[in-house]
Formats: structure tokens, sequence, C-alpha cells
């Protein structure tokens, strides 16, 4: 559902923008509000949400669908956790719909999906598993690849047909479009600012997106 | 014993309902899942049992092969890029995998609260339990807890993204056979499904028959579903080799 925001740019604590195909970290506090925003337009924006107080509870995908009936992530959304607590509540999207069924992409399964020789090129889980290794410590956690679950793809379009098939289609986004997240928990957010380059999740162009926090 | 299973089955054994039950099924094995009565649902995790940091990865399974749904000819992914486990026959045509399991929470919630001081083992069990007590038996917990297969389970998406659980899926004697590509630790729970919208708690107990089987064939089914998986075999029998 597609709904805008009312809080002003001007009036936020934090501004960062996220170049293509790199990773970021972060604390949000609990109330504080959070926004991803597309700078120029079908960028995947791969997300794992965890407790700040505790690495077993993180961002549950099959928990958050099921609790909602429905397998697209927009307005009205909680973000639920494994321990089937509401991590985030999403407030506001100009984009209106989200995918957490794609995962995140990998040099391994680059390999099976693509071709055994795009191994080296750059994805997401190496994104993830850097940031993890190079900046977990600073949220007080040994984080490893057991940590990797089921992401969140922003902006991201993979729609599934009545008959099951599940496919990776053109984006539904657009520049300046984004989406709002108010913290009901202090999380750590860990976002890989997708490199993909086989398929349309980022248009074949992987571009920069900003983060936004208020208080 | 079912029907069609080989003479020279290895073990067979039957899972109750409502239980957990885990086992090491090696490469080269193939072990036969049964709904006895009708109406099982049996939540599945994967991992491969000499590294259990590789496991079942819903997500991989799924893109690789443009499904978001098993059935006979699909294989189950790690997060490795390699196979664990394909699905060499299929009388139930749909297996669901993006609901996950049920929690205590919910349990209580749809079919009451029990304890075991009042109802022994008749007590209500959880799928999330569930999986947590056999893990803790290998040394996973919570963070090792992904996406289940939910064998027998048929939940249809509609256009607009919602969830439709088919009461009417899962037949008595139904099967799947599942062809091990690697030593596959496997972990699961026979509770019912959590949109299975019984009021009452009723989970089945299944049948499971395990058997030598040969490797895949250059002209395998499962390896000729797609060109994904003759890289997902590829990347497979170089690791095994």
């Amino acid at each position: 559902m597609l709904r805008e925001s009312e809080l002003q740019i001007s009036a936020a604590i934090r501004r960062e923008i996220i170049p293509a195909g790199e990773p970021w970290m972060g604390r949000i506090r609990r109330g504080q509000t959070f926004r991803i925003l597309d700078l120029e337009g079908n960028q995947a924006v791969d997300t794992l949400f965890y407790s700040a107080d505790t690495l077993e509870e993180r961002y549950s995908a099959v928990d958050t669908i099921r609790a909602q009936g429905s397998i697209y992530l927009t307005t009205g959304t909680r973000l639920l956790s494994n321990e089937g607590n509401t991590m985030l509540s999403i407030v506001a999207d100009t984009c209106g719909r989200h995918d957490t069924l794609g995962g995140a992409c990998s040099a391994e399964s680059n390999t099976v999906r693509y071709a055994i020789d795009k191994r080296h090129m750059h994805s997401c889980r190496d994104n993830f598993l850097l940031a993890l290794s190079k900046w977990g410590e600073q949220y007080g956690k040994t984080f490893g690849k057991r940590d990797l679950a089921h992401n969140i793809n922003f902006f991201m379009n993979v729609p599934v047909t009545p008959d099951g098939k599940l496919t990776f289609a053109d984006g539904v986004s657009g520049p300046g479009r984004y989406v709002e997240m108010r913290a009901e928990m202090d999380v750590t957010v860990l976002i890989s600012n997708c490199p993909q380059l086989n398929n349309p999740c980022n248009a074949y162009n992987p571009t920069p997106v900003e983060v936004v926090v208020w208080d | 014993m079912p029907e069609s299973t080989p003479y020279w089955v290895l073990w067979e054994e039957r899972v109750a309902a409502g239980a957990h039950w885990s086992h090491l099924l090696r490469r080269g094995t193939t072990m036969r899942i049964m709904d006895v009565s009708g109406g099982a649902n049996v939540s599945m995790l994967l991992y491969n049992y000499d590294d259990r940091l590789e496991r079942y990865n819903m997500p991989d399974t799924l893109k690789a092969q443009h499904t978001a749904y098993l059935t006979k000819d699909f294989v189950c992914y790690s997060d490795m890029g390699r196979i664990l486990c394909s699905i060499v026959e299929d009388t139930s045509g749909w297996h669901d995998t993006i609901c996950g399991v049920s929690s205590a929470e919910l349990v209580e919630q749809k079919y009451g609260k029990t304890r075991y001081q009042e109802q022994r083992n008749e007590r209500y069990q959880n799928g999330y339990d569930s999986l947590l007590n056999e893990l803790g038996k290998y040394g996973l917990g919570k963070r090792d807890i992904g996406a289940t297969v939910n064998w027998f389970s048929k939940v249809v998406v509609d256009e607009q993204g919602a969830l439709q659980f088919d009461t009417s899926h899962a037949k008595q004697g139904a099967y799947v056979d599942l062809r091990f590509e690697m030593n596959t630790l496997v972990v699961l729970t026979t509770c019912q499904h959590p949109l299975d919208p019984n009021p009452r708690y009723e989970p089945r107990e299944i049948h499971l028959t395990a058997w030598h089987s040969r490797p895949p064939a250059r002209n395998d089914s499962c390896r000729l579903k797609c060109p994904e998986n003759q890289r997902g075999f590829r990347n497979t029998e170089m690791w095994m080799r």
C-alpha cells in the first residue's frame, strides 16, 4: 500500500549514502524511524535485522509472511523475529512492494544460477560476511555465516504466480522512492547494497541508496 | 511395506504424530516419506553432516529452479551452491517451502494449553520447539533454523500475494522419495502446518523407508530439470569426489 511519510528530511539525525555494491551496518533505537531511499531507482537493498540485545533473535521472513498472510512487504507490515516479536513496522512506502523470498546473492549461487565462471563476481553474501567479520564486534557480537538468515530485498520485485512459479521481474521502484520503518525494539541493521549484474533486480546497473534516521 | 520400495531396504521407521526426529542420510541413500493416514505435514531442515555450517537454503532452492514449491525432479540446494537431496518420486505434487513452522504461542492460541503434568505424551507440540529440541543434539540452535520444507502441505499464493492453505491436498498413502547427494543431517517434526485451518490438534504419523540408490546418471531427470541443476550437480559431485 502506497503511503507517503510526513517526516521532514531536515529533521533527520543521520543521513548516509551507501555506494553501489557496498555493505552498511548500523543501530536503530526503539522509537526511531529508519528510511531507505532508492536514489536512482530499481536498486535492490538486501537487509537483515538483529535484536541489539541478543544475537539469537533476528528477522524471520517466514514468520513475517505467515503472520500477515501475504508474501509482499509494504505499509502496515510488521517485520517479525524468529521469536514472534515485532522488530520494526513499515509506516511509509512509496514503492508498494518489497520481496523477502529472493534471499541474497552469493558466489556459490551465482555459479548455479548463471555460470561457473561467475564465481568471482561481487555478491551480497560476501558483503554480509565481510561486514560481520570486520564490524560485528562493534555491536558486541561474534557473528558468522549462521547469522545470514533469510533477508528482505527492499525495492526488489519477485512475483509468485498462483501455479507456483517464482521469477525475478523488472523492478517496480523508481528514483526517489523510499520505504520507512519504525523500530519497535533496539535493532542492529545489516545492509548489502546489491552488486548483482546478472539479473534485472538492479536493472543491470547497481546504484547508490541513502539511509536516513529520525528520533 | 509401501509399494515399489526395493527389496534392499536398509531400515524402516514410524515417526509418531507431533514428534521430532533426526538421522544421518548418506550420499547414495534414498528415503521415502509416506503420509500414512492423510493430512500429514513434515517440516524438515537439512544440514551437511560433515560441516553443519552448510545447510538447506530456501531462497537459493527457489531461485535456481524458478519455483515457489517443490515436487518431483526439483532438488534442495544448500547455501553453498550444492545439492543436499533430489526429489526422485512424488505422488503429492506440491510441498510448501515458504511458511515455516508453528510456535508454542500459536499452538496454545489455536488448540489450547496443555502440560506434560496432566496430558503426559499427549501434550500439544509445536514446530519451533520440536526443531530446537532436535537441533540441540548436534550443537545447533536458534541461529541455525531457516525456512523449512513442509512436505505434503500445499499453500498457494494469489495474484495479490495472499497465502491460501489447501485443505484437500494431503492424501492418505502419498509419498515423496528423497535421494541424498551429500551426507545429510535430516531434522524433522510431524507437527501440523502453521496455516492448517483445522481447529483441532490433529498431527499425523509418517512412515520412513530408506534404501541404497545409485548415483544420479548423466540423464537423471533432476539433473536435466534445468541448466541450473546441471551446474548444481557439477558443484556437488566435485565436492564429494
